[in-house]
């Protein structure tokens, strides 16, 4: 006998995920999921981030990594509230993982948490955390054919931030073309060029955050 | 790597499903899974295999029906297959491309005894 099922294979993870979705909609926070490869700067660009927030909207981080807690003490060391998940060898995060960090944190002090995903740009993709909005961050020395190596993550994302400008003289990098290939996968996709270490236009990107804020609370 | 926590996810919905049928078994669970869903097929199977041992799954066959990626351009609203020419269409050179295919990873449906 045969019985239609037609369900998303990732359910469970998605009925999770819309649980968190409804706590932080009870909280107003906005939740924001950020992919990048290993070493795109997530890090630097979230402690960027918190700078260019200070005073306006209240941030913390969860930090996805599969050891170590070098990122936590990064940003808590900084100021900024961090809770470190450890995935053990996992390649991404699950919306059962951000449910617990949720717990721990302090919800009736935040506005915004960003989700530093594990450093990857396939597995991520797949999975919803409960997050408004999707970010992916590829720096320059990647080189510009991310895009076409992995399309399914900027296909989804809502904005794109090109990191590590500073880099471009050095690395032949064509920002055109990426930026051109980008927007043609995705045409709703916000494109930020910045360097997280000179901090090169990080204010536009915070400028953007600050919008989500106040369209996700309307 | 995540194939792992989708086969646990699939097993479960599986076997979830063929007790609410009231099956004795579970024969077969039927697959769709798009090129671009990130899952290699070889390796679900591998661990499907393992996780089925001592259910009512055990033995069953996971059949997928692959989707290739598909895609269309924005601007001439042809049919482009974007992962051989580079988000590019062959016919008016945009590179203004939408997927329409090739995300799915979802079970169509199950066979039971």
């Amino acid at each position: 006998m045969e019985i239609k099922v037609l369900k998303n294979i990732l359910d469970a993870n998605d009925q999770m995920a819309m649980q968190n979705r409804k706590l932080l909609a009870s909280k107003k926070i906005m939740m924001v999921n950020v992919w990048a490869s290993p070493g795109a700067g997530k890090t630097t660009t979230m402690l960027r981030t918190a700078e260019a927030l200070k005073g306006k909207a209240r941030m913390a981080v969860i930090e996805g990594d599969v050891a170590s807690s070098i990122d936590t003490v990064k940003l808590t060391q900084s100021g900024v509230t961090a809770i470190q998940i450890n995935t053990d060898g996992g390649c991404h995060l699950d919306a059962g993982m951000i449910n617990i960090a949720l717990q721990n944190l302090p919800l009736d002090e935040l506005d915004i948490i960003f989700i530093e995903n594990v450093g990857n740009l396939i597995c991520p993709g797949e999975f919803d955390l409960g997050e408004y909005k999707r970010i992916i961050i590829s720096s320059t020395p990647e080189g510009e054919d991310k895009p076409h190596k992995y399309p399914l993550m900027f296909t989804i994302a809502d904005a794109c931030i090109v990191n590590k400008i500073d880099l471009m003289p050095y690395v032949n990098f064509d920002i055109d073309n990426f930026t051109r290939t980008v927007s043609g996968m995705n045409g709703k996709i916000e494109i930020f060029k910045i360097s997280s270490i000179n901090g090169d236009g990080v204010d536009a990107w915070a400028d953007w955050v600050l919008k989500q804020l106040e369209t996700y609370r309307k | 790597m995540h194939e792992l926590e989708i086969t646990r996810s699939l097993v479960h919905l599986a076997l979830d499903e063929a007790k609410k049928a009231n099956a004795r078994k579970l024969t077969v669970v039927n697959v769709v899974l798009g090129e671009m869903s990130g899952a290699v097929d070889d390796s679900v199977a591998f661990y499907f295999e393992l996780m089925t041992k001592d259910t009512i799954g055990e033995g069953a066959k996971i059949i997928f029906r692959k989707v290739p990626m598909q895609a269309k351009c924005r601007n001439c609203e042809s049919t482009v297959s974007p992962k051989d020419i580079f988000w590019e269409c062959e016919k008016c050179h945009s590179m203004d491309i939408e997927m329409t295919a090739g995300k799915e990873l979802y079970i169509e449906s199950i066979e039971v005894d």
